[in-house]
Order: C-alpha cells, then sequence, then structure tokens
C-alpha cells in the first residue's frame, strides 16, 4: 500500500475529527461519508480511482478559493453601495464572474496573449502537444491554443452582438406595445408570434442559406430569432408598470410617449431584463456555435469554437480529448453566466426578504 | 349565563425582532398584556406600532424576517415559546382563531366558502363533514348573513365584502376556539357595510363566550368592541384602562393627542357672490366603461379657494367623475367647463395650459411616485416641463415646494421615495401637484391610506396651501370626519348619481336624503354606546347592505314617479 493512500485516508478521519470536535455538522457529515464513499472506490478502483477523487476536491477547492479571493477583492474595488450587495453574492456568482471576465480579458487581448496567429500553420497535421503548443496542432497543423483565444474574441463578441442587438429591438418592441397599446401592440405581438412559430435553428439555416453566410446576416438572423423573447418579456414587465399611479401622473402632464419610456418605465424594469440578458447571451451563443458546427457560422479560417470542434472532430475516434477543449470552453462560459444570471434573477424577484 | 372569568391568555415583557439590513433589531420592546374568558381587548396604534405583531404572537407566531426573542406567552397554561411547533399548529385554527383584514385576499378564490369553513372541524376531528356544514349554517344563521343555507356554497367573488368578512369571522367560530384576534377587519370596508361587520362580531364574541384581541387604529370603532383598550406605539405599551376610563379621562400626551385629532376644522367659505365662474363646472356628464355605465347626469360646480367634497362608497362614481375631469375618461355625454371654457373630453386633446391648471394627488402615494426617481427630479419635472425652468431657478423651485411641504430641501432633494414615510411620500405628492402652479387639484382620497396623526397634518397643510394660493380642491372621500373638517360644499353620490349637494353646514344638518342620513349615522362616534344606540334606533335587520337596497328601491320609484 502506498503512502498515498494511507495518507489519503488519515487526512479525511483526521480532518472528519476535528469537524465533528468543533461541531461543524456540515463539514463532518461531508468529510465522514466522502471517507466511506472512499473505502468503497479504493477496493474498487485502487489507487487511479483516488487520485481522481484528490484531484476532483482539489480542483474544487481551488475554484472555491478562486471564487471567494475574487469576491472579496470585487469588494474593495467597487463603491460601498455595490459592494454590499456582493458581499451577499453566493461563491457560484462570484466564479460565474471571474469566469467571465478570464474570457472577457481573453477576448480583448487575443493578438497579445495568443503565442501564434489565428490562420497561421505552425506544425503538421494532428502535431501533439511539445513546449510550443499546449494543446497540440489541429488538421492544418495550426496551433489550437491560440485559435482557443481568438475564438474566444469571434465566438463571444458575435454572441454578445447578436443578443445586444434583440435587446434592443425587443426591448423597444416590448416597451412601445406597453405604452401605446391598442394597434401597435397587435402588430408588434402577432409578429412576434409568427416569428417564435418557426423552429429557430430551421429558420436560421434559410436564412444564411438565402443570403450568405456573412457576419452581418449572421448578427440580424439570431437577433430577429430572438427579439420576440425579449418583447414578450419586456411587454409583460412594463405592463405592470404602466397601470402605476406615476404613469398616470406622467401622462396627465402631458409627457411624451419617449420620456414616459425612458424615465418612468425603463428605470422600472431593468432588473428582469438584465436577468434575462445572461440567459438570452447563452441561448445566443449556443445557436451560433451551433450553426458554426454545421458550417454555416463564422467561415474559416477565422477561428470559432463551434467550427473548431466540426474540424478535429476526427480526433475522438483516436480517443483524443483536444477537440472537446472548445466545447468545455463554451460549457464553462455557459455555466459561468448562468451562475450569474441566478444570482441575479434572485436579487430581483425579491426573494432575499 | 355565568361567565368563566380565568385568565386565558398572559403575556409578560414580549420582545419580538425583525431582520433587516443583515442584523436583528428589536420592535415590540417588553410588552405586557393579560386576557380574561369573554373578554374584548382593543389593541390601537399607528402603523409600525406592533399591533400586528403582537396579535400573531399571541398565537405563538412570527412573521417571516421576525423572531420572538424574549419574554413568555402563556395560552390557558400552555407557555407558546417553548412548545414545540406541532403543539403550537395544532391549537391555531381550533383554540385561536384568526380573521385578517382582507378576507377578499384570505379566502382561497377557487374554493367555496363553506369548504373552507368546515375545513378546521374536520381536519381536526371535531365534527364530521355535513356536521361542520349544518353547523356552518347555523353560524351564518347567527351572523344574519342572508340565504344562510345557501350562501355558504357561493364562491368567495360571488358575495359582497361584508358578507364576506362576516363569513370569515363564522369561519374562525367554527372550532368554538377560546380566543380570536380580529386584525382590522372592517378597515378595508365602506361605513355602510363596516356597521354590519361590527354588530356580527360584537353578538357572536358575546355569545360564545369567546375572548378576542380586536386591533385596528380607528379608535371609534375600536369604543365599541373592547372592553379594555391598550394604545400602543413603536413597539410601547403606552397606557392601558377599561374603555370608558380610557375615553372620558386618558392619562398620557400620545392618547390625548389621539383622542384630539379630529377637532381639525376649517372655517366654511361660502361660494362668492355675483357673476364670479366656478374654475370647474360638471354639467351632465355621462360616463362608461365599456359597456357599464357608471356616470348618469353628474353636475356639479367648484369655484376658486373653495373645497367641495364628493362622497360616497366605493363604486359609487366618485373616482370616475375626477378621471372625467382630468380626461382620463372622456366622458359619453354632456361637458366639463374650466373656467367658463369648455375642455376637451380627452386629456391627449387638452393643451399644455389646460394640463397644468388641473392636477392630481393620489390615494396610494407609493404607486403614484416613481420609486426610480430623486424626490427632487419628481418635483422639478412638472416646473421644468410647463414652465422651462432648469439650472439654478429650478433647483431653487424645487427647495421652495420642499418648503412648502415642510421637507428639508438639503436633506430630502437626493432621496427616493422608498426611503420616505408614508406622510412623507404624500407631501411629495402635494408638491407635485403644486410644481404646476395649477389652481384646481383633484384630491382622491389622499388620506384614508394613512394614519389619524399623520392624515390630519396633510390635511391642515392642504389648508394652508389653499389659503395661500387661492386653490380649488375636488375632495374625493368617503370618511366623513374627513369631510367635517376640511369641506366647503358636500356632493353625495350613490350608483352613479349625484342625490344630494349643497353647502357643508346644510348637509351635515337634517333633514337628509335617505342615503345620505344612512351615510351620517353608520360613521362610528367615540361615544360607547353609538352601536347599541344605533342598532336600537334602525332595528338589527336594518343597517348595511340591507337598507342601502332599500333606498336604491325606493329613490327610484320616486325618480318614476317624478316623471310620470
Amino acid at each position: 500500500m502506498s503512502y498515498f493512500v494511507v495518507g489519503y485516508y488519515a487526512m479525511l478521519i483526521g480532518a472528519s475529527c476535528v469537524a465533528a470536535y468543533y461541531s461543524q455538522r456540515q463539514v463532518f457529515l461531508l468529510l465522514f461519508s466522502l471517507t466511506l464513499v472512499s473505502f468503497i472506490v479504493g477496493i474498487v478502483g485502487g489507487v487511479p480511482a483516488l487520485t481522481f477523487i484528490t484531484t476532483a476536491a482539489g480542483a474544487l477547492a481551488l475554484a472555491a478559493g478562486t471564487s471567494y479571493a475574487f469576491r472579496e477583492f470585487l469588494v474593495l474595488i467597487t463603491p460601498p453601495s455595490i459592494s454590499r450587495e456582493l458581499k451577499a453574492a453566493p461563491l457560484t456568482a462570484s466564479f460565474g464572474m471571474f469566469v467571465i471576465l478570464t474570457y472577457a480579458i481573453a477576448g480583448i487581448f487575443a493578438p497579445i496573449m495568443a503565442p501564434y496567429g489565428e490562420s497561421e500553420v505552425i506544425a503538421g497535421a494532428f502535431a501533439p502537444a511539445d513546449e510550443n503548443m499546449l494543446l497540440g496542432a489541429d488538421q492544418l497543423g495550426r496551433d489550437i491554443f491560440s485559435r482557443l483565444i481568438y475564438g474566444a474574441r469571434n465566438t463571444v463578441g458575435l454572441a454578445l452582438l447578436a443578443t445586444l442587438l434583440a435587446f434592443f429591438i425587443g426591448a423597444i418592441g416590448g416597451l412601445l406595445a406597453a405604452t401605446k397599446g391598442g394597434f401597435l401592440d397587435q402588430l408588434l405581438g402577432r409578429t412576434a408570434d409568427v416569428i417564435m412559430s418557426v423552429p429557430s435553428l430551421i429558420f436560421a439555416l434559410l436564412m444564411l442559406s438565402i443570403f450568405g453566410t456573412d457576419l452581418a446576416v449572421i448578427v440580424i438572423v439570431v437577433a430577429i430569432i430572438y427579439a420576440p423573447r425579449v418583447f414578450r418579456l419586456a411587454r409583460a414587465v412594463a405592463g405592470n408598470v404602466v397601470v402605476m399611479d406615476y404613469i398616470e401622473a406622467a401622462k396627465l402632464r402631458g409627457e411624451g410617449t419617449g420620456y414616459l419610456i425612458r424615465k418612468e418605465i425603463l428605470p422600472n424594469s431593468t432588473a428582469p431584463l438584465i436577468a434575462e440578458f445572461g440567459l438570452e447571451f447563452c441561448f445566443v451563443f449556443l445557436l451560433i456555435a451551433g450553426l458554426s458546427f454545421l458550417g454555416l457560422g463564422i467561415q474559416p479560417p477565422t477561428a470559432d469554437w463551434g467550427s473548431m470542434v466540426r474540424e478535429n472532430a476526427t480526433l475522438i475516434s483516436f480517443g483524443d480529448i483536444t477537440p472537446l477543449i472548445p466545447a468545455a470552453a463554451i460549457a464553462l462560459l455557459t455555466v459561468a453566466v448562468n451562475f450569474v444570471v441566478d444570482w441575479m434573477l434572485y436579487r430581483s424577484s425579491g426573494l432575499k426578504d | 349565563m355565568t361567565k368563566n372569568k380565568d385568565v386565558l391568555l398572559e403575556i409578560n415583557d414580549l420582545r419580538i425582532e425583525a431582520f433587516s439590513d443583515e442584523e436583528w433589531f428589536e420592535i415590540v420592546h417588553g410588552v405586557d398584556l393579560t386576557l380574561h374568558r369573554g373578554e374584548v381587548l382593543g389593541l390601537i396604534g399607528e402603523s409600525g406600532a406592533g399591533k400586528s405583531t403582537i396579535g400573531l404572537a399571541a398565537m405563538g407566531f412570527a412573521r417571516d424576517g421576525c423572531r420572538i426573542s424574549g419574554g413568555t406567552i402563556e395560552f390557558d397554561g400552555m407557555e407558546l415559546t417553548t412548545t414545540s411547533k406541532a403543539d403550537r399548529r395544532a391549537l391555531r385554527g381550533s383554540r385561536i382563531a384568526y380573521v385578517a383584514q382582507s378576507a377578499a385576499a384570505s379566502f382561497n378564490p377557487s374554493h367555496r366558502i363553506i369548504d373552507q369553513h368546515t375545513e378546521a372541524p374536520v381536519h381536526y376531528r371535531i365534527q364530521k363533514r355535513l356536521e361542520a356544514q349544518e353547523d356552518a349554517m347555523e353560524l351564518y344563521r347567527r351572523l344574519r348573513l342572508p340565504n344562510p343555507t345557501e350562501i355558504g356554497f357561493r364562491y368567495p367573488h360571488q358575495v359582497s365584502g361584508g358578507q364576506l368578512q362576516r363569513a370569515m369571522t363564522a369561519m374562525a367560530m367554527a372550532c368554538r376556539p377560546d380566543l380570536i384576534i380580529f386584525d382590522e377587519p372592517t378597515t378595508a370596508l365602506d361605513v355602510t357595510t363596516q356597521i354590519e361587520v361590527l354588530a356580527a362580531i360584537r353578538d357572536i364574541v358575546d355569545q360564545f363566550n369567546t375572548a378576542a384581541i380586536y386591533i385596528t387604529h380607528d379608535l371609534a370603532v375600536v369604543a365599541q368592541m373592547a372592553d379594555r383598550i391598550k394604545v400602543l406605539l413603536k413597539g410601547e405599551e403606552v397606557e392601558e384602562a377599561s374603555t370608558d376610563q380610557m375615553l372620558e379621562s386618558p392619562q398620557e400626551d400620545y392618547t390625548k393627542s389621539l383622542w384630539a385629532v379630529r377637532s381639525f376644522k376649517s372655517p366654511q367659505k361660502l361660494r362668492p357672490g355675483g357673476d364670479a365662474k366656478p374654475i370647474i363646472s360638471v354639467q351632465n356628464i355621462e360616463a362608461a366603461y365599456g359597456p357599464v355605465k357608471v356616470l348618469e347626469d353628474v353636475s356639479f360646480d367648484i369655484y376658486p379657494g373653495m373645497t367641495v367634497a364628493v362622497v360616497g362608497e366605493s363604486g359609487s362614481g366618485k373616482s370616475t367623475a375626477a378621471r372625467c375631469i382630468t380626461g382620463l375618461l372622456p366622458p359619453k355625454s354632456g361637458q366639463i367647463l374650466f373656467e367658463g371654457e369648455p375642455l376637451p373630453p380627452g386629456y391627449k386633446s387638452r393643451s399644455k395650459d389646460q394640463l397644468r391648471q388641473i392636477q392630481m394627488i393620489y390615494q396610494m402615494a407609493d404607486t403614484a411616485l416613481n420609486p426610480k426617481v430623486q424626490i427632487g427630479e419628481i418635483i422639478g419635472r412638472p416646473a421644468k416641463f410647463y414652465s422651462g425652468l432648469s439650472g439654478n431657478k429650478l433647483k431653487s423651485r424645487v427647495d421652495e415646494l420642499l418648503d412648502l411641504i415642510e421637507l428639508e430641501p438639503s436633506q430630502y432633494y437626493n432621496r427616493y421615495p422608498p426611503e420616505l414615510s408614508g406622510g412623507q411620500k404624500q407631501r411629495v405628492g402635494i408638491a407635485r401637484a403644486l410644481a404646476a402652479n395649477p389652481k384646481f387639484i383633484i384630491c382622491d382620497e389622499v388620506t384614508s391610506a394613512l394614519d389619524q396623526l399623520v392624515a390630519e397634518g396633510i390635511l391642515r397643510l392642504l389648508d394652508e396651501l389653499q389659503k395661500e394660493f387661492n386653490l380649488a380642491y375636488m375632495f374625493i372621500t368617503h370618511d366623513l370626519a374627513t369631510v367635517r373638517s376640511i369641506a366647503d360644499e358636500v356632493v353625495v353620490m350613490q350608483k352613479g348619481r349625484v342625490i344630494e349637494q349643497g353647502p357643508k353646514e346644510e348637509m351635515f344638518t337634517p333633514p337628509h336624503h335617505p342615503y345620505t342620513d344612512l351615510l351620517l349615522s353608520s360613521v362610528p362616534e367615540m361615544d360607547p354606546n353609538w352601536l347599541s344606540t344605533v342598532l336600537d334606533e334602525r332595528g338589527v335587520d336594518n343597517i348595511g347592505d340591507a337598507v342601502t337596497m332599500a333606498i336604491e328601491t325606493e329613490s327610484s320609484g320616486g325618480l318614476d314617479g317624478n316623471q310620470s
């Protein structure tokens, strides 16, 4: 029996005892049940299984530590009004914010950070990882790590642009429909219904086949697909606001629609709209990645996570996980955004009281 | 009948804490309370005094975000602060019952009334379902609900507000509890309906020798119901005494100020003689929401510098008349003159100046002020919009307005409405109306959501502003005490028609239209024998809905007679 196994059990049992001594019920239950599970896993899977558990627990602890440190850092650098909210934020939210920040830095400073160019061929096809290439080369011999960094810029940037456009169209439409009512409300509402009744992927494929796969076309098509959802939310939220007496007071004052929307309705509907923004961003992001995977999204040689998965898909049959890395990058960002959105939803729903 | 007078509930040094801004702070600071069997204790105080919190604590219950942090609550020999949750739950509904303020919000709209009534006795296995139903009908009969055998099989929305509140009282009696807690059971009702609920509650509490805690902010109501009165202020007891003693000789200054609230009275002004034009003249307007007619042939005049009170129960068309004047609801026929000039029916077709002259103050200051806009901006906007002020001029105008409503400008300029108290919010609403420099202001139930002391302050402020700027007010209210204190003329409305109008002094001296008479005599007075006297005069079956119906048929018959 190796020292590792002995140390592993000794540490778990020791930590359980310490937790029990200081009557930390939750921690004790977690540690001790992990010890018991490890006995079984250790017998069945041997040392590699225990190593895996250790690595996973270490990664989790590292993530938690990073989140904690990042939250404290944010609390320190933000003004008091925001830092009070941040102090109460769960670790998952600060983890999400940390990941989003990392992606943003990677995207913005891609040319500086990436060791090689986006479409620079530096090695043979499918060259394995070495000290020059962190993750090896793709089917044309380009550095996967560099393309991953550039991909953050392209895919995330495109998704952000499309989501912003969708929100611009949807929110303005929804607020107008709620404020004006009547014919305009019906017209916008039914238009939204028509767009929503067509399956989004098929609609996108159709439009991209007709108008070509220009970046501008992708952004507009995706924005049109997602605008109706924003429209419906904005209209529902604003619908609750326009019945308030202060809106009536403003109308009686003779204020125009522009002032009503900008000053009276919008400030009272931002919270749910921001939460929805995060959620929609994930969907848009996945749709664009999916389109790229199908070959109709961002076109080569531009680096993009969706098409990177497709281009290197053959490697999976050889048991190599390299093509899954861009997929994991997509998954991580989606999870991170959702963590942050969950926290925002929780705040805006008033559950905190 | 000999009544058992043991101590039923004893609360000692009760302390309750609430959680806010991540720390606990005390909201009830050591209140003692003793309640004997068959006794009714009135708890009064302004909002935030802890009345409801103490009422709930008597059941061993604290709202979410609150906790009972000290003291003892002994109910019939059982210590509620230390008993298990399950034991406490077994008490509630069977031995302690609770009647909430809004019966409409407390009944489940998708179950029939009697099914909700029988739930508790069946759950506690006191009665079988059918027995419980029969018992419910018996209670309905005792509470003088119409058609006692049938009414329980209706859904909550199919009966009137007063009937629903009585059905809820019946439900509380279902298990013949030892203690009922009434939390403002009549606050949301019209005066004419309130009286029938009060009579019903008093009877049934008396018949079953039930102890009750009656929570309210209305002194006149509590004087009718309670044997003893306890006055609370900010979670502390001010004083406690028997009802008679409390009414005759209150000891503490705070209690005296509560008693004196209704003393404010502005001198009556008369219409200017000669050919003075009314500022607003409503002429024969008719209005409808879709096919439903709500106003019929309504006419009244309002002269500069005068206050016209429009009174009537809910649904009588008072607020609709205001909506017609502001142009939110264009009338179907008839017209509204402003200083002799006809106003366009819809607000969209009125000029900026016409809009400026007519301002409105709302009942609920919470929904009338945008919570995301600073006070300075809320008040400044009309000034900027109508008179084009900006920069320093605008700032000084806002400061001037804040001074007028007695709020310190430097302190309130940058604050948001949710940070203010109810009275302060209402003052900001007044300042917003004043910022437009109007000649006419519609006050829609401006004081009904406020505590009495605060409401009186608002009335005084409105009165001072009227003198200073020669404003005309249309004062919509259902509270006749407010009418008495501020009105110069009164318009009484019922079912969308004006049934009587004239100067205040005339309106408050007989003879009245029967409906006016009903409204006047239904307003509770501070005399503890008032309810008994009224009931003796009118007869037990001649209150509330029944008499309203009677007057309605009578007056419509009268109109027919005139026409023929």
